[in-house]
């Protein structure tokens, strides 16, 4: 076996049988993915539960709307009080040919939008009533937007903060533990290159970045998430490759500085948390303030996150890829530099 | 074999300082090939740094390192696959059985697979091959680091305290490691702090202090060139110190609560006398070790 094949494998020996990288790796991440999943799931779906008091034709072309969900109440009392107490956002009270709706003056949204039914159902049956041919005419038509499912907006979003949680504190951590424990010493005294070193590591930190994806990816498509790839999901593999060298850098450069395994971690943790809120991972950055989006441009991750968007879920070409590639490389290369320079062999 | 053949290691006059500090302080010595070399002194001595030094991990401020007929600093490729190098942290990869970390050093030299079977036989690791090394103990985990120091079959063997911190069982059993070493022809340089140790294993000893060499010979020659008093120990009430003190040759006579021990430089008319007298009961003779030639050397006792 050739050095580089040799520590290659005994490097994913060691990480194969690590149960806490295991789960920083691939379990924690996909926690988030399944709890954002879930919990995001049928957002938008959501029919909007109204009290209701009485009878007639008015909640019944109410309730055939698909919009509202009535929850019916024997008396205008308790139904207002539902309001007040805040548990129901309106209360319809039908009494003969008088229809009320008390809303609650906080959720001008929600008020907003039962009134609207309301009255549209309300002045549906008025012009019924009076036998006028409507003069106007309206049709609904549904059309793609831009705007994406949770679970199409969360996978590659998670799946790049996961990458990047894998890189960084791979690197950082077999730095520091192979410096400490004097295996980078011993390494040094066989008639092995840096370069074989380094690089057997960053293959396996590549590697590990693919078998995220593969999970990832097979998680988020079960029928519970329902993620759909577009037919050209392969370009995100170089985004997977150079986003991993880009963390794998910061890693090298965080395992540089720290002297220990604990503070590495640290370290590690404070550059990945911000990175991940502010480079999209959980929620679209584009609902950020301008100049927050403007700072999020100095991570990597916001470039990974945008070029995984768009070729996994949004079905964009080669085009999109050239952008953060471009992003990725001169990050490694330049963030790579500084940690190669800065490199110890020993304490 | 000829006689021709070069020293396996020579240094002359090395020197390393760390800001104030003489860590090493113009050190020279000589290793024949195939010789048991032992560099022996307490913590802080310097005796890691001038083994750095020798083995090519750290540059001396001054000074001249010739290992194998070459210069082992800057990092020589040339060199490397010629020595060995147990470093005294024990350097393992993370949860690697013992076959495997010898298996991966060894590839680092490009050696063959089966090598590792045959290391961790020489060691007495062979029923431990599948166990992982933050499983084995202090004493098995010290053998498998120096049987990962030899996979690659080096010429000279560098060991940096491989007995520290083991109990005296599992230091036996490392002593036979080491000899069986040396057995198969190779050199071995090793730094221990237990003088005992080197008298029993070593060929020849450097007792280092301060950074500087005291005195370095075979232990025998060392322990013999102190003219230290032998010690003869009898258990108290066979004889009164008086008595003893009247016996021809004796030196000195000290008595404490269970022990009456005379010092003599003539141990054989002291025994027979001794005899004579038949308080031969229980009777120890100690002589001089080379913790005696520490004290005769610094003027102070031996602390490890």
């Amino acid at each position: 076996m050739t050095a580089f094949r040799s520590l290659s494998v005994a490097m994913v020996k060691g990480f194969l049988r690590d149960r806490m990288t295991l789960f920083f790796v691939f379990l924690f991440p996909l926690m988030f993915l399944v709890v954002f999943g879930l919990l995001l799931g049928d957002s938008g779906s959501d029919k909007t539960k109204i009290a209701a008091v009485g009878e007639g034709p008015v909640l019944s072309a109410l309730e055939q709307t698909g919009a509202l969900e009535l929850e019916e109440y024997g008396d205008e009392a308790t139904a207002r009080q539902k309001v007040n107490d805040g548990d129901l956002p309106a209360a319809v009270v039908v009494d003969g040919d008088r229809v009320d709706v008390w809303f609650a003056a906080s959720d001008q949204v929600a008020a907003g939008t039962v009134i609207g039914i309301v009255s549209g159902a309300v002045d549906k049956m008025n012009l019924g009533a009076a036998s006028v041919p409507p003069r106007f005419t309206l049709e609904a038509k549904p059309v793609e937007d831009a705007s994406l499912k949770p679970i199409q907006y969360l996978t590659p979003g998670i799946l790049s903060w996961a990458i990047s949680i894998s890189g960084v504190f791979g690197a950082a951590l077999t730095m520091v533990s192979w410096r400490k424990k004097q295996v980078l010493r011993r390494i040094r005294l066989a008639p092995v290159s840096a370069t074989t070193v380094l690089s057997s590591r960053v293959l396996v930190s590549v590697g590990t970045a693919l078998a995220q994806g593969v999970v990832f990816v097979a998680v988020a498509t079960l029928p519970v998430f329902g993620l759909q790839l577009t037919g050209q999901w392969y370009l995100a593999l170089p985004l997977l490759v150079l986003g991993t060298t880009a963390f794998f850098a910061i890693g090298m450069l965080v395992g540089a500085f720290c002297k220990t395994e604990e503070a590495a971690s640290g370290a590690a943790n404070i550059i990945i948390l911000p990175m991940a809120f502010l480079s999209g991972t959980f929620f679209p950055v584009e609902n950020a303030p301008a100049w927050l989006q403007t700072v999020s441009n100095v991570f990597p991750l916001r470039h990974m996150n945008d070029g995984m968007l768009d070729v996994l879920v949004r079905g964009k070409g080669l085009e999109s890829l050239l952008l953060p590639s471009a992003v990725l490389i001169a990050f490694t290369l330049v963030v790579g530099t500084i940690a190669t320079r800065l490199f110890r062999w020993e304490d | 074999m000829t006689g021709a053949r070069i020293p396996a290691v020579v240094v002359a006059d090395i020197r390393k300082s760390y800001g104030g500090l003489k860590a090493v302080d113009g050190v020279s010595f000589t290793v024949a090939e195939g010789e048991f070399f032992g560099i022996l002194g307490p913590n802080g001595a310097g005796k890691t740094t001038t083994l750095e030094i020798v083995e090519g991990l750290r540059k001396a401020d001054d000074g001249r390192v010739t290992l194998l007929g070459e210069q082992p600093w800057p990092r020589n490729p040339k060199l490397l696959p010629r020595i060995g190098v147990q470093l005294q942290a024990s350097s393992f990869f993370e949860k690697l059985t013992a076959r495997e970390q010898l298996q991966t050093f060894g590839s680092l030299y490009g050696v063959s697979r089966q090598r590792a079977d045959e290391m961790l036989e020489l060691v007495g690791l062979a029923d431990k091959a599948d166990v992982q090394e933050n499983k084995l103990s202090g004493g098995q985990r010290q053998r498998l680091s120096i049987a990962c120091a030899l996979v690659h079959d080096p010429d000279v063997v560098f060991l940096d305290e491989p007995t520290a911190a083991l109990d005296p069982q599992a230091r036996r059993n490392l002593w036979d490691v080491l000899r069986a070493i040396q057995a198969r022809g190779k050199t071995i340089v090793y730094t221990t702090h237990y003088l005992d140790e080197a008298e029993i294993l070593c060929d020849r000893v450097a007792i280092m202090d301060r950074g500087r060499i005291l005195a370095m010979d075979a232990p025998a020659t060392l322990v013999r060139g102190l003219d230290a008093p032998t010690h003869v120990v009898l258990q108290k009430g066979l004889l009164t110190r008086e008595a003893a003190r009247g016996i021809t040759g004796v030196e000195d006579a000290q008595e404490d609560e269970v022990s009456l021990t005379i010092s003599t430089r003539k141990p054989a008319p002291v025994l027979s006398a001794l005899a004579e007298r038949g308080t031969l009961d229980g009777l120890q003779v100690r002589t001089a070790t080379l913790e005696d030639v520490f004290l005769g050397l610094t003027g102070r006792e031996y602390r490890a």
